[in-house]
């Protein structure tokens, strides 16, 4: 293989090389399962409990706030289900966004199998959820308002204090997703009034398979994984010591350089958002022009259809992905682009790209050039286009 | 994903183009879906299928069966062209994944929505030839746990 310029950060990140080195010996030298009383265990058991220091402070939580899972779906399945159960004598009543990521949105829709009352949120045209709506949709018998921090689609960063404070004035647990905000922006459970938070690691250079759930201190839930007494008897399971440890030191490097990172980032973002506007017709940016993860890119571009973009990117090496009905195996796209109020011949041009730390200038002007070729190759293959063209000449 | 055929189908589309004054056009699929498939067909006097050109709005499979259709029709008769199933295209793509299938429906399809065109323009009747759906979407319910 050949040049790859990989802007699908989104998706998951290259581990830091850093990440594997603080990881190592926690598989081969210091192997010890942190639950067991002699000394070896207790390798394992500090390196645990210093990670989890690292990303108390970060949040400005407490050590004890932060529970280990498998990653960001588990952490949100956990939050909205445990919650329903333990409050469900107060209320049955759920509030969401229309633009959740599955691992919300499917687990709300479960619940409203077994008897909840889901309300999914509208959002405006650059993905904003309405918080007059939200005002209005809030009940005596809502226990949780879940709102992810920000879009993992169009990047939309979502009014997190304004909903915390509602959240709070009206006695209701706040969750947020911040699977994808996590270590691009800076997040304070306390100051933002948020009761539960889901993250996973490799979606900021940590391996997979390991994430946490906030879960303030006085918030009720239960245990969702049941078993031995791991993570204060509320999820069950061995520590993943060396995903933890990696886990901590990604965090760690995050929390580091993030304004230096993400200032960079954007400055990318801008510049390839501005040029391909300018340089590609019939083309639009989805998602909040300014309050937006520093590192995504979302374009729909007319005519075309994002699989056989994505396809012949790949070919040029680079990494993108789209939310074309294609890609996600069913005939619709993607519902962040329906909610946002795009027709559906539009969604299926969609166009993703995110940045990671180490994206060039030279990587983005190459990625640009190919879009231009590729864009226009498929329009002269397409025959809306050719229906558009004709009756505009 | 896709066969090394389907890649170079995509990649290097035989026959992608129009024809100015074609004997019989034919477009199929749904925008809404993901699919739109135009054939342009050049039918001779001895009703030969001189020339046939594509436009496709669609994933990689799309444009790679619209692609083999077209070569399979090409130089054949009516008849011929009408023995051009989907099953035909994706054997000669060297198959497609399951969920792509409806690509292959869709070049059957728009092959016989552009012979339909052309029976209707010069008024002749094509044996084996019904009215082509012009949109077909359907697809197969999801397994839902």
């Amino acid at each position: 293989m050949g040049k790859m310029i990989y802007l699908d950060n989104a998706a998951t990140t290259r581990t830091a090389p850093e990440v594997v080195e603080a990881m190592l010996p926690y598989f081969t030298e210091f192997y010890g399962n942190a639950s067991t009383v002699y000394e070896f265990g207790g390798k394992s058991k500090e390196a645990v409990a210093k990670a989890r220091e690292i990303i108390a402070n970060t949040i400005g939580a407490k050590e004890n706030e932060i529970y280990f899972t498998a990653g960001g779906s588990e952490s949100d399945n956990w939050a909205i289900k445990a919650t329903a159960e333990a409050y469900k004598s107060k209320g049955k009543h759920i509030i969401t966004s229309k633009i959740e990521h599955h691992a919300v949105l499917h687990t709300c829709q479960w619940l409203e199998q077994n008897g909840f009352e889901v309300t999914y949120l509208d959002v405006d045209e650059n993905g904003v959820i309405k918080l007059e709506e939200l005002k209005k949709a809030i009940r005596p018998d809502t226990i949780l308002i879940t709102i992810m921090f920000a879009n993992n689609e169009i990047g939309t960063i979502e009014p997190i204090a304004e909903i915390g404070k509602l959240a709070k004035e009206h006695d209701i647990l706040f969750h947020t997703d911040a699977v994808q905000a996590f270590g691009q922006v800076p997040i304070n459970v306390d100051e933002l009034n948020i009761d539960m938070l889901s993250t996973s690691a490799h979606k900021l250079n940590g391996p997979k398979g390991i994430g946490f759930l906030y879960i303030r201190k006085g918030v009720k839930i239960r245990s969702f994984v049941h078993g031995g007494a791991q993570e204060r008897k509320r999820r069950a399971g061995t520590e993943n010591v060396p995903g933890i440890v990696g886990f901590g030191k990604a965090v760690e490097l995050a929390a580091a350089n993030m304004e230096e990172r993400t200032k960079k980032e954007a400055e990318l973002r801008d510049y390839m958002i501005e040029r391909v506007l300018k340089e590609v017709p019939f083309t639009r940016v989805n998602g909040h022009r300014k309050n937006r993860l520093p590192n995504n890119i979302n374009f729909c571009f007319q005519f075309i259809e994002g699989e056989s973009l994505l396809i012949m990117l790949d070919m040029k090496g680079i990494c993108g992905s789209s939310g074309s009905a294609c890609t996600s195996g069913s005939l619709d796209p993607s519902h962040v682009l329906l909610a946002i109020g795009l027709p559906h011949e539009i969604a299926h041009g969609s166009l993703r790209l995110t940045l990671g730390a180490d994206t060039t200038k030279e990587d983005i002007d190459y990625t640009i050039d190919a879009i231009k070729e590729i864009v226009a190759q498929l329009r002269e293959m397409s025959p809306l286009y050719e229906d558009y063209m004709k009756k505009h000449s | 994903m896709y066969s090394e055929k389907v890649m170079d189908h995509f990649q290097n589309p035989r026959n992608m183009g129009e024809i100015e004054n074609a004997s019989g056009v034919g477009t199929v699929g749904n925008a809404k879906c993901g699919d739109i498939m135009r054939i342009f067909l050049d039918i001779d006097e001895n009703g030969i299928i001189q020339d046939v050109k594509f436009k496709t709005f669609g994933c990689g499979a799309a444009v790679a069966t619209s692609s083999m259709a077209t070569e399979l029709v090409k130089g054949k008769n009516i008849q011929e062209a009408l023995q051009v199933t989907n099953k035909a295209v994706m054997e000669a793509l060297d198959g497609l994944p399951p969920v792509k299938v409806h690509c292959s429906l869709l070049a059957e399809e728009a092959i016989h929505a552009a012979l339909w065109d052309y029976a209707e323009k010069n008024g002749i009747k094509i044996e084996g030839l019904e009215k082509p759906k012009t949109d077909i979407s359907e697809e197969e319910e999801e397994e839902d746990y």
